[in-house]
C-alpha cells in the first residue's frame, strides 16, 4: 500500500467516524450556550440513530439513494421531539440538568430497544439498511496533487457538511443577534431579563438545536457506520462529543476540531491495520484508545476551560 | 393638574404574601430633577423601583408616564416609555465585550448579522456627549467597577431613556469614582432628562438631588427639598428616631502590645499582596487601615486569621507567635474576625441563625459532645446572643439567608464579640448595611476598644475610618506608605495617600 493511500485512509475513516460527534458536539454546544447543561446527548444520539435505520429500512424503495440524507432529518426531527423532555424538564420544571439528561441516557436505550423488538420479530436488532452513506470522491477538487487524494477521494460527504454547519454555527452564535441572546441566557439570564429578553425561549431554542444536532448525530452514525440499530450502535459517541464540546472550549468551531480529533481516535482500531508499524499493535488497545483519551482530556481541560457563567443554573422569575 | 411630571406613581402598593413591601406609596418626578428616595435596607425602595422599571408589579396603584397611565409588565414596556435602571449588582455578562453589553435586546442589524460598526458609532456618540469615558472592545469582567457602571449608564442612554433609576450607585465606587459619577448625574439632569437615586447615605443626597423622598418600612414619611433639610433631620425620618452620628472615645490604656507584625510577605496566586509589612495594635485601640480595594488588604486579613500562608515575617499575639497556624488555632488564641465578605465566608446561609453562632464552638462543649450536637444547647446560645445583640428575626431557628444585610452582619459581630477575643479584626464591618446597623455595629467595635482589646479596622468608607480609629496607617501596593492621626488629618489628605502620592509626614 503505498504513502498516499495510508494518508487517504485515515483521513477518510477519520472523518467518517467524526462526522457524527462534530454534529453532536455543535448541538451540546448550543444547548450550554444557552445555559442548559446537556450530558443527554447520548440519549439524543440514540433516538436518532433508532428513528433514521426504521426510516431507512422501510422507505428505501421510495426514495433510493436519497434515503439516508432524509434519514438523516428524520433523526433530527426526532432528536428534537426527544430533547423537548430536557427542555421541559430544566426550563419549565426547573429540574437539575444532569439528573435530567441521565434520564434521556436511561430512557432512549431501553425505550429504543423495546420499539425494535416490535418492529422486528422480537430481535434485539434491526436488520441492516440497503441505501448507506457510502464514500464520495470530490469532481475536480480530487485532481489536485496529493492533497486531492488525501482529503477529496472516498471521503465523507457528510463530514464536510458537519464541518460547513460547524462554521455556520459559529457564524451563528457570535455574529448574529439571536446568537448574541442566546449566548446572554447562558451567562447572566438575570440581565437578559431586565433587557427584556425571553430567557425560557432562548433556553428553548438552545436545547431544540442541540436535539436536532444530536439526532443528526445519531443518524449519520447508523445510516454510515454500523448501518443498523442495536443498543450498541450509540456507545459513549455522546460523551465523547460533550468531551470534544469542552475541548473546544465551547466554540463551535474549537468542537469541530477537536470532534475530528476524536474521530482520528475513534477510528484507530480501522487504520491500525493498514498502517504498516501499528499493525503488530495488540487491537484492544485502540479500542480501548477513544475512551481512554476522552478521559484524559476531560481531567485535563475541564477545570481550565471556562464553561458559560450561568450553564446549569436554572432561572427564577420573580412577579 | 398643577405642575407636569414625567413619572408620578399613585397609591402603589405591593404585597408578597401577607408582607406589604410597599404600602399606598405616592411620588412625583419632575422633568430635569435629581430625586433621592431614601430609606434604610429593606424600607421597600427597591421594590418600588422594579415596579417604575417592569421587573414587578404593583397590587394595587398607577403608574403615569407622562401623565398617561402606564402599563409595566416587563422591561420592554419601560424601554418604550424611556425608563432606564442602573441596578445595584450591575446587570452586565462578564464573558461579553462593552459594546456586545450595550446593545445587547437592542442590536442593529443588517440581514442577520449585527452592524458592530453602526452600534459602535452611535455609542461613541452618545459617550461625547455625555463625557463618558468606556472602552466598547473591553471585556467587561476586565474594567474597573467604575467604567461597568458607566457602561449601565450607557445602556440606558442607549435605549434613549429619559428617566434613570440609579439603585444605590455609589456602594461599590471609591470617592473619586463617586466624585465622577455626580457629574454624571449632573450632566444628565442638564440636557433635560430626570434622575431618582436610592442611597441610604445621607451625604450624597445633600451634595447632588433635588428634592428626597423618605421610604420607612413600606411608607413614604415625608418628601423636602434637600437644600433646607439638615442631614441629621433626614436621618431621623429615615430611621424613626434620633441618631447619634457622632461618637465619644473614652481614655484608654494603650500601654499594651496586642498584636505585633514584622516584615510580613504574603502571596496569593504567585503575586507579592504583602510586602514587609509591619503595624502593632495596642490594647484599647483602633487601628484604622485605609486603602484603595486591592492593595493587599484581603491578602493582609486572610494571612492574619489563618486562611492563607505568609511567606515570611511574624505575626505575634500577645508575644505568641501565631504566624502559619491553623484557622482555628488562631481563633483559639483570641483572633476575632469580621469578614469582608459576610455572606460567602461570615456566614453559612442555609444554616440557622443558632447553628451560625456556634460557627467557632461547635466541637466542643457545651455545643457538642463526643461528637453529637447538643441543639438545646446550641438554640439556648443563640436566643442569648439574638437578644444581646439585637438580631431582628423571628426565631434562633431561621436561616441566615433570610436575614436582611444588617442583621446578618449582627450575627457575625456577636459571635466574634462574644468569644471574647483579644485581637478584632473588621474588614468593611458596615458594607451595604443601614444606617441604625451602622451605629450599632460602631458602638459594639467602640465597646471592644474601650474594654482594653485591640482592633484593627479595615475598611474602604474614609468617614468610617475617620471616625472611629485613634491611629490611620495607609496601605498602597502591599505596603503601608503612611500614618495619620484622625484627629488632624483630611479625608482630601487621606484620598492622595491612598492613591500612592508620598506621605508628608516622615514614616517612622
Amino acid at each position: 500500500m503505498s504513502f498516499s493511500t495510508v494518508l487517504m485512509t485515515v483521513f477518510s475513516t477519520t472523518l467518517i467516524y467524526a462526522a457524527p460527534l462534530i454534529f453532536t458536539a455543535l448541538g451540546g454546544a448550543f444547548s450550554e450556550h444557552s445555559g442548559i447543561v446537556n450530558v443527554g446527548l447520548e440519549g439524543m444520539m440514540i433516538v436518532g440513530a433508532f428513528s433514521s435505520t426504521v426510516f431507512n429500512l422501510f422507505c428505501a424503495k421510495i426514495f433510493g439513494a436519497a434515503t439516508p440524507w432524509i434519514s438523516l432529518l428524520i433523526g433530527a426531527v426526532f432528536g428534537l421531539l426527544f430533547s423537548l423532555l430536557h427542555a421541559v424538564a430544566t426550563i419549565n420544571f426547573r429540574a437539575d440538568h444532569i439528573i435530567s439528561g441521565t434520564v434521556l441516557n436511561m430512557l432512549a436505550p431501553a425505550l429504543c430497544v423495546f420499539l425494535t423488538r416490535i418492529f422486528y420479530n422480537g430481535k434485539g436488532q434491526t436488520p441492516i439498511i440497503d441505501q448507506s452513506m457510502g464514500t464520495f470522491t470530490f469532481p475536480g477538487l480530487s485532481k489536485i496533487p496529493l492533497l486531492g487524494k488525501m482529503l477529496f477521494t472516498h471521503t465523507s460527504l457528510v463530514a464536510y457538511l458537519a464541518i460547513i454547519v460547524g462554521i455556520i454555527g459559529w457564524y451563528f452564535l457570535y455574529r448574529t443577534n439571536i446568537g448574541l441572546r442566546l449566548r446572554s441566557v447562558g451567562e447572566n439570564p438575570v440581565a437578559a431579563d431586565t433587557l427584556g429578553i425571553n430567557v425560557a425561549e432562548y433556553r428553548y431554542l438552545g436545547v431544540l438545536i442541540s436535539g436536532f444536532l444530536g439526532g443528526i448525530g445519531g443518524a449519520v452514525m447508523a445510516q454510515s457506520i454500523t448501518l443498523n440499530f442495536s443498543v450498541s450502535t450509540i456507545s459513549g459517541q455522546g460523551f465523547m462529543s460533550l468531551a470534544a464540546m469542552i475541548f473546544g472550549k465551547w466554540n463551535p468551531l474549537g468542537a469541530t476540531a477537536a470532534a475530528i480529533f476524536f474521530g482520528l481516535a475513534q477510528s484507530l482500531p480501522i487504520i491500525g491495520g493498514y498502517v504498516p508499524f501499528l499493525a503488530h499493535v495488540n487491537s484492544v488497545w485502540f479500542q480501548i484508545a477513544p475512551y481512554a483519551i476522552t478521559i484524559v482530556v476531560l481531567v485535563i481541560f475541564l477545570g481550565k476551560a471556562v464553561a458559560p457563567a450561568a450553564d446549569g443554573q436554572n432561572y427564577i422569575k420573580s412577579k | 393638574m398643577a405642575e407636569n411630571y414625567v413619572v408620578e406613581m399613585q397609591h402603589i402598593t405591593k404585597q408578597f404574601g401577607n408582607y406589604k413591601a410597599n404600602n399606598d406609596i405616592s411620588l412625583q418626578l419632575k422633568k430635569g430633577e435629581i430625586l433621592a428616595l431614601l430609606g434604610e435596607n429593606g424600607a421597600g425602595k427597591s421594590t418600588l423601583m422594579r415596579m417604575l422599571s417592569g421587573l414587578l408589579e404593583p397590587t394595587s396603584g398607577q403608574i403615569l408616564i407622562d401623565g398617561q397611565p402606564a402599563h409595566l409588565n416587563d422591561p420592554r414596556d419601560a424601554k418604550k416609555l424611556g425608563i432606564g435602571m442602573v441596578h445595584q449588582h450591575f446587570m452586565l455578562i462578564p464573558a461579553f465585550s462593552v459594546l456586545e453589553n450595550i446593545i445587547l435586546g437592542d442590536e442593529p442589524t443588517k440581514g442577520i448579522k449585527i452592524n458592530f460598526q453602526k452600534a459602535a458609532k452611535d455609542i461613541q456618540q452618545l459617550a461625547a456627549k455625555y463625557h463618558l469615558k468606556i472602552d466598547l472592545k473591553a471585556k467587561v469582567r476586565d474594567i474597573t467597577v467604575g467604567m461597568q457602571q458607566r457602561v449601565e449608564i450607557m445602556k440606558a442612554l442607549y435605549r434613549q431613556a429619559h428617566i434613570f433609576i440609579f439603585d444605590e450607585p455609589t456602594a461599590a465606587l471609591t470617592p473619586q469614582e463617586i466624585k465622577q459619577l455626580i457629574k454624571i448625574l449632573r450632566a444628565l439632569a442638564n440636557e433635560g432628562n430626570s434622575v431618582i437615586f436610592i442611597t441610604h447615605k445621607l451625604k450624597e443626597i445633600k451634595e447632588v438631588a433635588d428634592r428626597c423622598v423618605v421610604i420607612r418600612n413600606g411608607k413614604v414619611i415625608d418628601a423636602v427639598k434637600v437644600s433646607e433639610t439638615p442631614e441629621a433631620a433626614l436621618a431621623e425620618m429615615m430611621v424613626g428616631r434620633k441618631v447619634n452620628l457622632g461618637i465619644i472615645k473614652q481614655e484608654t490604656d494603650q500601654s499594651q502590645k496586642i498584636l505585633k507584625v514584622e516584615n510580613l510577605t504574603v502571596e496569593n496566586h504567585g503575586r507579592l499582596k504583602v510586602r514587609n509589612f509591619n503595624l502593632t495594635v495596642h490594647s484599647g485601640e483602633i487601628v484604622g487601615v485605609a486603602g484603595v480595594d486591592g492593595n493587599g488588604q484581603s491578602e493582609l486579613i486572610a494571612a492574619l486569621t489563618g486562611l492563607i500562608k505568609s511567606k515570611s515575617g511574624i505575626i505575634k499575639l500577645l508575644n505568641q507567635p501565631l504566624q502559619n497556624l491553623s484557622a482555628r488555632q488562631i481563633s483559639q488564641a483570641g483572633v476575632g474576625c469580621i469578614p469582608e465578605d459576610r455572606q460567602n465566608v461570615g456566614l453559612i446561609l442555609p444554616l440557622t441563625i443558632a447553628e451560625n453562632l456556634v460557627l467557632k464552638d461547635y466541637y466542643h462543649q457545651p455545643a457538642s459532645r463526643h461528637g453529637w450536637l447538643n441543639y438545646a444547647a446550641i438554640n439556648q446560645h443563640g436566643r442569648q446572643l439574638i437578644k444581646d445583640f439585637d438580631i431582628r428575626s423571628q426565631s434562633e431557628k431561621e436561616k441566615a439567608a433570610d436575614l436582611s444585610g444588617g442583621n446578618q452582619q449582627k450575627v457575625i459581630v456577636a459571635r466574634e464579640i462574644a468569644a471574647q477575643p483579644k485581637l478584632l479584626i473588621a474588614a468593611n464591618p458596615t458594607r451595604g448595611v443601614d444606617i441604625g446597623a451602622i451605629e450599632y455595629i460602631h458602638e459594639k467595635i467602640m465597646a471592644q476598644r474601650n474594654a482594653g482589646r485591640g482592633v484593627l479596622l479595615v475598611s474602604f468608607e474614609l468617614d468610617e475610618i475617620l471616625k472611629l480609629s485613634d491611629r490611620i496607617v495607609v496601605m498602597h501596593e502591599g505596603q503601608i506608605v503612611g500614618e495619620l492621626d484622625p484627629k488632624t488629618t483630611t479625608s482630601e489628605e487621606l484620598g492622595l495617600m491612598m492613591a500612592g502620592k508620598k506621605p508628608v509626614m516622615q514614616k517612622g
